[in-house]
């Protein structure tokens, strides 16, 4: 289920604030935020935003085509490397 | 002969379900079709008239998307998932379960047939 249309989307106020002051002083610097769950607006369309993956913050060139996701979508939380790469992997039935 | 959207319909059917044979409708919207354009949905595909047929042909082509254009838009949303490397799309890029389904065991429609795993070759 969506949210409701009426609440608009959910951007973290900090984030939201900073993406504001950047525009406004038209410089590009990196965005670190913890804020998974906000909402990717048309405003965000060109910067970079460092999204935080639970052990760092992963940076992510924000387009035009991300427009409606969420930041978390863009950061993976999970660092599954392959099973059976040690000799030892033998695993019988 | 009832050619629709360049879908042979198969002749011994109800047009109800001859419709479904078209992809991107299904039941729901084939009652929706026949309700609309007035056509007894028990009528074997073979008995509809000419100007049947074509009222259902135009019917179509002017409110739905179906056939190759629908596959075209389906496969063009998934190239775009995987295009802006969200998570979504690196799911469809491995070929597992999109939706958050469990993997630990199941998803063998995404997987495929079972391959084996691990159990390296000892020297």
């Amino acid at each position: 289920m969506g949210r409701s249309i009426k609440k608009g989307p959910y951007i973290e106020e900090k984030l939201l604030k900073k993406i504001y002051q950047m525009s406004k002083r038209s410089e590009k610097r990196v965005i670190k935020t913890w804020s998974r769950c906000s909402t990717i607006i048309p405003e965000m369309v060109g910067y970079t935003i460092a999204i935080h993956d639970g052990r760092k913050h992963v940076p992510v060139y924000i387009t035009e085509s991300m427009v409606g996701h969420k930041l978390g979508e863009f950061a993976v939380t999970r660092s599954f490397r392959s099973h059976g790469h040690t000799e030892r992997a033998t695993r019988l039935k | 002969m009832a050619r629709i959207a360049g879908v042979d319909l198969p002749r011994g059917k109800r047009v109800e379900i001859g419709l479904t044979y078209i992809f991107g409708i299904g039941r729901s919207r084939a009652n929706k079709i026949l309700e609309t354009t007035g056509i007894n949905k028990d009528t074997r595909v073979r008995n509809l008239t000419e100007e049947e047929v074509v009222k259902l042909r135009e019917f179509i082509d002017k409110n739905y998307q179906i056939e190759g254009d629908l596959r075209r838009e389906v496969s063009q949303n998934i190239k775009r998932l995987m295009e802006i490397g969200c998570y979504r799309g690196l799911r469809h890029r491995r070929g597992l379960p999109v939706r958050g389904q469990r993997t630990h065991t199941n998803a063998r429609t995404r997987k495929g047939p079972k391959r084996a795993v691990g159990a390296k070759k000892k020297k």
